[in-house]
């Protein structure tokens, strides 16, 4: 009897004393990510890039968790919660949606752990920016390659047609921001569902408004439908995307109607063709080479980077707060926020980050590159 | 607005809206028939759509495993009813109807994926991969509750829903896909350039409308389906089975899924998840016709059609709210105008 009772306790006993000695020397990464659910086009590469994450961060072993949102902030915001309390993480990365991303840096505010978004994301008050850094390169950064681009056509009108969601609103509103600058105006502000049967009406108000280029505010293969509606219907300007939609399956869908999409990107899609001095050109030919030996040819993207160098900020970030605190307690976390403030010159897979006090995103003109469709490929603009 | 551009949005009014006709009239049929709201009907378009688009592509299409793996848990369920009432000579028919046709059919569109067959061709193989799965969802999923209530099955349609649009995710992968138009040509009608697709979805569900009407009106099972509708317990008890109606009526919007999904996949591009879209505008169409008429039906999907074309180009941020509004004055026109009462439900 006294046997039965023992064991059950010995059982607890050494389970915990498992689960607290390694916590102590290991990182933990919590990760959300809509690999289900309309954003699944997207949520499964950035877990992809996770493959290829290294094994440690700043020398100590990581362990990255990794959860399905479904593309949904709510449940974003349970995982991020889960993380927080139940897990004990050092920081949190997600999403691959805006919403949801944008939801977690709220738990991220709240709990005091450091949040590396994975989604370019609307400015946010200084509670949330505090704690959240940002890895993709801002919509403003890449719509200005593509605004610099019209400005050697000579557009003087542009027509915007996007998703009806927030990465439709943040296209539209770096367009907005920039056009005025260089002199030109955007006409339109059509919008469209990712899943929607038809864009007819959206592109034949587009038509009518006559503009010099057409800026495309969606992603990925959903972003196709507009462009093939343009052409059909006789449209002979330029028709520029944005950093969304640079992946195999836009191509893929659109065929031969997309040849001469233009959009801007992260350097690691063409590494290539970069001339042999570009900051980051070695960073993001291993990343590259080593994503489409494991995920066959041609299956690279800009977002399973963007995990990648989520990563790399946090490897070099690690590296300082562990000279100041342990992992897993609330000291540690405040040193992690406080160096990835500090990192200097962490080169990634889209370009050089330099972050700081006002700046959380730290890239600059070298993290785009214009790329082009040509023969059913994206290749460097030259 | 100027009339060209008017004229463009009805032609693309209409496109669509023939898809939702065909959707609708699949979740009347169902509906009076076995009382299920059917809202998987939508992932019948999306598997055809995407098989189609795989087929041309040279892939061997992932819906022949959800075939045969629903075939093969369908009989399952089958030979062990048989089993406990004893009526083992039934295994061998069984066996073939959820066994044996489905593996044949793998068989053959597995064979035939990378041939680079002409399209018409590969159109019937995804009828003949599409068709079986309607009476596989009704084995597992409906018979069952074959007399449960309205709400019970409506319940159970969302659970199916679910299951199938994640089936599509782990199968097609989160890509959308795009088919190649049947004949790439258009001609000029005034300012209009249509495209010989867009007839083809006019003609083909004009065409399948009619047969239904047809089948409805002139065949002995036509009329079985009708009597269940207008009266399940007298339908018994003249000798008609519930299951062979309820077969009968999934196996047909199964077709008509399957058809809907081969027009649509050339002229947009169609995701696992595109389904539940397309068959909520049909449900719209379906309620314009008050879930009993026919035509009516036919009518109110064409007019959603024309509705969310007009809409896009008006307020196009505002359109899904606009054409799912619509509903609303629907149902007063409906609640206001209808005086039946829905009978057999509170028995």
């Amino acid at each position: 009897m006294k046997h039965r009772i023992l064991s059950p306790l010995a059982i607890i006993a050494l389970g915990a004393a498992c689960t607290l000695s390694p916590a102590q020397a290991e990182i933990r990464i919590g990760v959300s990510l809509g690999v289900t659910g309309p954003g699944a086009s997207l949520g499964i590469p950035y877990k992809n890039g996770f493959q290829l994450a290294p094994k440690t961060l700043g020398g100590e072993p990581v362990t990255y968790l990794i959860l399905d949102d479904e593309s949904k902030p709510d449940n974003a915001v349970r995982n991020a919660r889960r993380f927080v309390t139940e897990e004990k993480v050092d920081a949190i990365m997600g999403s691959n949606g805006v919403p949801s991303a944008v939801a977690m840096t709220q738990v991220a505010a709240d709990t005091g752990t450091p949040m590396i978004a994975l989604t370019p994301i609307p400015p946010l008050d200084s509670a949330r920016n505090k704690w959240t850094f940002v890895v993709p390169q801002t919509t403003e950064l890449m719509m200005s390659a593509v605004v610099e681009d019209m400005k050697k056509r000579n557009v003087k009108t542009i027509g915007f047609v996007g998703f009806s969601d927030t990465w439709g609103d943040l296209v539209y509103n770096a367009m907005q921001q920039l056009a005025p600058e260089a002199g030109m105006k955007v006409v339109t502000n059509e919008r469209y569902g990712r899943a929607d049967t038809s864009v007819t009406g959206q592109v034949l108000k587009v038509m009518a408004a006559r503009p010099d280029a057409v800026v495309v505010g969606g992603s990925g293969s959903p972003a196709a439908p507009p462009h093939i509606g343009l052409r059909e219907r006789g449209y002979k300007g330029p028709i520029y995307h944005n950093h969304g939609t640079v992946n195999l399956a836009f191509i893929q869908n659109g065929k031969k109607m997309v040849e001469g999409a233009i959009a801007p990107t992260g350097p690691l899609i063409v590494p290539e063709e970069l001339p042999d001095d570009y900051a980051n050109r070695n960073v993001a030919l291993d990343f590259t080479t080593r994503y489409e030996a494991a995920f066959g040819p041609e299956s690279r993207n800009a977002f399973a980077g963007y995990s990648y160098d989520g990563v790399l900020l946090l490897d070099a970030a690690v590296a300082e707060a562990l000279k100041k605190a342990a992992p897993g307690t609330p000291e540690f976390r405040s040193a992690l926020r406080d160096a990835l403030e500090q990192v200097k010159n962490v080169v990634g897979t889209h370009g050089v980050y330099n972050p700081g006090p006002d700046d959380h995103n730290g890239l600059d003109e070298r993290a785009r590159v214009l790329v082009q469709v040509k023969d059913g490929h994206w290749s460097l603009m030259k | 607005m100027t009339s060209d551009i008017a004229l463009w949005l009805v032609q693309d009014g209409i496109v669509n809206g023939a898809i939702y006709a065909l959707v609708a009239l699949a979740l009347l049929l169902v509906f009076a028939v076995t009382r299920v709201i059917f809202v998987p009907q939508g992932e019948f378009i999306s598997y055809a759509a995407l098989s189609m688009a795989m087929l041309q592509l040279g892939q061997v299409p992932a819906t022949i495993w959800i075939l045969v793996g629903g075939g093969l848990v369908a009989a399952i369920l089958e030979a062990a009813t048989a089993w406990r009432q004893g009526a083992v000579r039934r295994l061998p028919s069984i066996l073939t109807r959820y066994i044996a046709i489905p593996i044949a059919i793998a068989a053959v569109v597995g064979w035939s994926a990378s041939r680079a067959l002409p399209s018409w061709v590969q159109a019937l193989l995804v009828l003949a991969l599409i068709m079986p799965l309607g009476p596989i969802l009704y084995r597992i999923a409906y018979q069952p509750l074959a007399n449960a209530s309205v709400i019970v099955l409506f319940i159970v349609s969302m659970a199916v829903h679910y299951m199938l649009t994640g089936l599509g995710l782990v199968f097609f992968g989160a890509e959308g896909l795009r088919a190649d138009p049947f004949i790439d040509a258009g001609f000029q009608l005034g300012i209009l350039d249509i495209s010989a697709q867009s007839l083809i979805v006019i003609a083909v569900s004009i065409l399948m409308m009619i047969c239904l009407w047809l089948f409805f009106e002139r065949s002995l099972y036509g009329k079985a389906l009708r009597a269940t509708a207008i009266n399940r317990t007298g339908a018994r008890l003249v000798g008609i089975r519930i299951e062979l109606s309820g077969n009968l009526s999934f196996l047909l919007a199964a077709f008509i899924g399957a058809v809907s999904g081969v027009l649509i996949s050339p002229i947009t591009t169609i995701y696992y998840d595109s389904g539940l879209m397309i068959g909520l505008k049909g449900f719209i169409g379906a309620i314009f016709g008050g879930m009993v008429s026919y035509p009516l039906t036919a009518l109110g999907a064409v007019g959603l059609g024309l509705l969310e074309s007009f809409s896009s180009f008006w307020a196009s941020a505002l359109k899904e709210s606009i054409v799912f509004t619509i509903i609303i004055p629907i149902l007063i026109w409906r609640s206001l105008t209808s005086h039946q009462h829905i009978e057999d439900e509170e028995e």
